[in-house]
């Protein structure tokens, strides 16, 4: 019987529809598949990006349509204090975080890559800083860096006694500098620390083992086989890092508004001020602007001084 | 089912030929393996079967049917590749019924036609498993049992045995000889591997670079190669190759003279490659002298490394050796077994 | 290890040397870590009156613990209504991501055409363009579709750097699924569209689990279009909310301030930890492409 329905099922080609064949066709799927994603970036992304360009040519204002104005815009902010101190607090924001961010992550990577007892608790609650979102995480430094009641002007304070009065932590601009770079560092380790742990973790023990039958020390270890294998890494986070840095804007806006008296402004900050509540959009599109050399310098600074090393190229990938 | 003809076939990726006008016929229910080196163009060439590569130039049918533009699933072939490609989120029942599932059968059909095939295969207490609950082998036959489930006119196989281990090679070979005997559905497979070749086809089709160098059965290809690269590709250990020329009716290299096979055809003077198998090389008091190098010994035979006029030839006795390396053996080779090659050329002479 | 086994007297030493360069650093940074999370939490709380002194109760304990900020949170102010708009923001954006994320990963990765590359280069490119230098000209979009103040105008600005992100991730995944398995497919006699959802898709969850959870809490979190594209205070997002609605005056409710915070990262904190591995490995994986 069952032989009889098997004969009686033919699999046979039913004419395709026009639209099934339409979806077979690749050129059609590939516009179909591509159209979405690009269509979003051309008109949120790629558009803004120009745009924002030729606002910073023009006198526009919120809400009122500018005329153009060519170079003014950046004339008037290479005359602006407040605009020239900015790019230098961003780039030495930027520098000091990062530095600190990497040394702080490796060696922190460091450790995690070593056994270490409820190894994968401790890896989830490092990345808990970089997880939460930035402007809550900053509302908690700003209560901790309180003028009055911060907790660690009472330890040294009141505890300690290592100091003579409570440190004023945003009043004065150096401190307040410092303790925005302290805060982005806090949120930036866990980002470095655990792609660099991914790093180091497909680094085969093998290497060591053979390194330390080569008579390497441990530290030799390190500078000959970890820091050489772990650089097309490092390359591609430190290019994460610099740029998302330098780009900081929630910290500063949420911790100090740019003060105390414009000294902590980063450029993101600052063109906000500006453009938003200044209403001033061509001169705040004008200091964004003037970040984008900054940024593609950067890129291609880590991209090809560290990225690219002889030994890498010919490898198994393409 | 149905036969597959491949005529004048070329592929080229931008400037670079892969296949070089390809004329092979497989007959109705012919078991036919492509085989080469890597790189020789035989898996491009059964994936232009299959439909999964465009065909530059040329044509290929299958069952009398061009399937040039004609897309894979309908040509109704079924292939089994290299690395199984089980649909790892599929049970095995799933897997083999998916063709189905998507044609759409009736359930009684589908249940029926898994059934079967898994019987066949001796999958049956293995149809909920997921593939990567298998073993090699059982994956192996998965992927067999997916391709028979289809019912397809055509099988194809890509290097459906590189993956697994020496001994289990071996009986997944006598098992897809076994079940194309028992389904009689046309087949192109390809391998690398000559002895796979030799063991398995109806009909070997030995490829280089891109050409057909020699289609024929087994064992005329192992008699009767047609130029040195068939002669030292088929065969294991390889053949021997000599360099010489032709003088009173022997082959002389250096000082040595070696017999001649009966046909020769070659006249005198003719510098000529002297081929001949390790294992038609017999112990003789009266034959040359050969200083040993190495004995392998492997049980059932014994593998020496002799030299000599400057050459090392490659021997297999099923004699037990008792010289030592440096020591003299005297041997002949069997002279119906001797195969002559054009100098220059590289074709058979005869 | 083993060589520590040799003799007792160096196995106490490599001990004290595993303790102090491996455990004190250790908890050290796990100290410094997670200080902040315990601060606002106990500061959330905390009673005004043990929140400004520290002469009478130690500032590291909570004597009294009260509810009565994050009463004042949900019953007060338009908390539970910023959490609504921030939650239906998230999944707005993701969803869309994903989509988005998926059909051009798919079409970079798996159908090969001329230039496949340099599309994923230009994807790989936008997502190294900070939403910093964006938003005053998106500002102008938004304002020109008039979609400002709207939520509206996150859902579809969030995208641009979430699906950058997404695609790059998802082309990861797709690639370490084997070509033979949708070659197969393809003889097997099924179309491109079936072969996404039955094949490609079922085997690239883990990647599009990565892909959501992360698209999810990078808008969760997100700060400056939010701050810029909305002004009236019942559509704006929890973290604008908090740092605009809640800081009032010059006497900050600190207790208060504390439970929003503490409250707006309890969603992603819960998320995360259902999902840290995937976290980890969508983090690891970004960067390793």
């Amino acid at each position: 019987m069952s032989a009889t329905a098997e004969m009686a099922w033919v699999a046979r080609r039913r004419p395709q529809t026009r639209l099934a064949r339409l979806f077979d066709s690749k050129p059609f799927l590939i516009f179909i598949c591509l159209a979405p994603a690009l269509g979003l970036l051309l008109v949120f992304l790629t558009y803004p990006l120009g745009l924002g360009m030729y606002l910073s040519f023009t006198d526009t204002q919120l809400g009122r349509p500018g005329v153009w104005v060519g170079l003014d815009n950046f004339e008037y902010l290479l005359t602006d204090r407040v605009f020239i101190n900015t790019v230098w607090n961003t780039i030495f924001y930027t520098a000091t975080a990062t530095a600190l961010k990497f040394a702080l992550g490796l060696w922190l990577a460091l450790l995690l890559n070593q056994n270490l007892p409820f190894k994968s608790l401790i890896r989830a609650i490092i990345l808990l800083p970089w997880i939460t979102p930035t402007v809550l995480s900053a509302i908690a430094f700003w209560w901790i860096y309180d003028p009055q009641f911060s907790i660690i002007s009472y330890v040294l304070h009141d505890k300690l006694g290592l100091i003579d009065s409570n440190i004023d932590f945003l009043g004065t601009p150096w401190h307040a500098r410092w303790s925005l770079i302290v805060a982005n560092t806090w949120r930036g380790i866990p980002f470095v620390a655990i792609s660099l742990l991914a790093g180091l973790q497909t680094i085969s023990p093998s290497l060591y083992e053979a390194a330390m039958l080569d008579g390497a020390s441990s530290w030799q270890r390190f500078r000959r086989v970890t820091v050489p294998l772990l650089m097309p890494i490092l390359a591609v986070v430190l290019t994460f890092s610099v740029l998302f840095t330098f780009a900081d804007f929630q910290l500063v806006y949420a911790i100090t508004r740019g003060g105390p008296i414009n000294s902590t402004h980063l450029m993101a900050t600052l063109a906000f001020q500006r453009g938003i509540p200044g209403a001033a959009l061509g001169e705040g599109a004008a200091i964004a602007v003037s970040m984008i050399p900054f940024l593609v310098l950067a890129t291609l600074f880590s991209y090809f001084a560290i990225g690219q090393r002889k030994w890498q190229q010919g490898g198994d990938d393409v | 089912m149905a036969d597959v003809s491949i005529r004048n076939v070329e592929k080229a990726f931008g400037t670079t030929q892969i296949l070089h006008g390809v004329s092979v016929d497989v007959d109705d229910g012919e078991f036919v393996i492509l085989v080469g080196p890597s790189g020789c163009g035989k898996s491009t060439l059964l994936r232009m079967i299959a439909g999964l590569e465009n065909i530059s130039r040329g044509e290929i049918a299958i069952g009398g049917r061009v399937v040039n533009n004609i897309p894979p699933k309908e040509r109704d072939i079924a292939m089994v590749f290299q690395n199984y490609a089980l649909y790892p989120h599929m049970t095995v029942r799933e897997n083999m019924a998916f063709s189905l599932t998507l044609a759409k059968a009736p359930k009684p059909v589908l249940e029926q036609k898994v059934g079967r095939a898994a019987d066949i295969l001796g999958l049956t207490p293995l149809l909920d498993r997921y593939p990567r609950q298998l073993s090699g082998g059982q994956r192996q036959r998965v992927a067999m049992g997916r391709a028979i489930v289809r019912d397809p006119q055509v099988f194809l196989f890509d290097e459906p045995l590189s993956n697994l281990d020496a001994k289990l090679r071996v009986q997944m070979r006598g098992e897809i000889k076994d079940l194309h005997q028992r389904l009689k559905t046309t087949t192109v497979y390809v391998t690398h591997d000559q002895i796979e070749a030799m063991t398995m086809a109806d009909k070997i089709v030995v490829m280089q670079g891109g050409h057909v160098e020699q289609i024929g059965a087994p064992l005329d290809l192992y008699d009767r190669p047609a130029n040195l690269f068939v002669a030292g590709f088929i065969g294991s250990p390889a053949m021997n190759f000599l360099k010489g020329r032709i003088a009173g009716g022997a082959f002389q290299i250096g000082d040595t003279r070696l017999p001649l096979p009966s046909t020769r055809g070659a006249p005198e003077g003719t510098k000529v490659v002297y081929g001949i198998r390790p294992e038609h090389w017999r112990l003789d008091a009266g034959g040359i002298g050969a200083t040993v190098r190495l004995v392998e010994p492997t049980g059932s035979e014994t593998q020496v490394v002799a030299e000599f006029a400057g050459e090392r030839v490659v021997c297999a006795f099923r004699e037990r050796i008792t010289q030592h390396p440096g020591e003299l053996l005297h041997m002949t080779p069997d002279r119906d077994c001797v195969h002559l090659f054009d100098d220059a050329t590289g074709r058979r002479l005869t | 290890m083993s060589d520590a086994t040799d003799t007792q007297a160096p196995s106490w030493d490599s001990r004290t040397r595993r303790v102090v360069t491996l455990y004190v650093p250790m908890a050290c940074f796990l100290l410094i870590l997670l200080f902040p999370f315990y601060w606002m939490t106990i500061t959330a709380f905390k009673p005004n009156s043990e929140l400004l002194d520290y002469k009478t109760n130690n500032p590291f304990w909570i004597t009294s613990p009260t509810l009565e900020n994050i009463r004042h949170l949900l019953f007060d102010t338009s908390y539970p209504r910023w959490l609504t708009t921030t939650m239906g923001v998230a999944f707005g954006a993701t969803i869309i991501s994903l989509i988005a994320s998926v059909l051009a990963a798919y079409a970079i990765q798996r159908l090969r055409f001329k230039g496949s590359k340099y599309v994923g280069l230009a994807i790989y490119l936008a997502y190294l363009v900070p939403p910093s230098i964006l938003f005053i000209p998106l500002a102008e979009v938004v304002y020109s579709f008039g979609l400002f103040d709207s939520p509206m105008a996150l859902v579809l600005t969030y995208p641009t750097f979430l699906v950058p992100f997404c695609t790059w991730l998802l082309i990861g995944y797709f690639k370490s699924i084997p070509y033979e398995l949708e070659e197969c497919a393809l003889i097997d006699g099924a179309s491109r569209l079936q072969i996404l959802r039955r094949i490609t898709l079922p085997l690239a969850v883990p990647g599009l689990i990565s892909a959501g959870i992360f698209a999810f809490t990078l808008s969760w979190n997100e700060f400056i279009y939010a701050l810029a594209f909305i002004s009236s205070s019942e559509n704006k997002t929890v973290p604008v909310a908090i740092l605009t609605e809640l800081v009032q005056g010059d006497v900050y409710q600190w207790g208060s301030l504390m439970a929003g915070a503490l409250l707006g990262s309890l969603p992603v904190a819960i998320f995360y930890s259902f999902f840290v591995e995937y976290y980890v490995s969508s983090l690891t994986g970004a960067v390793k492409e």
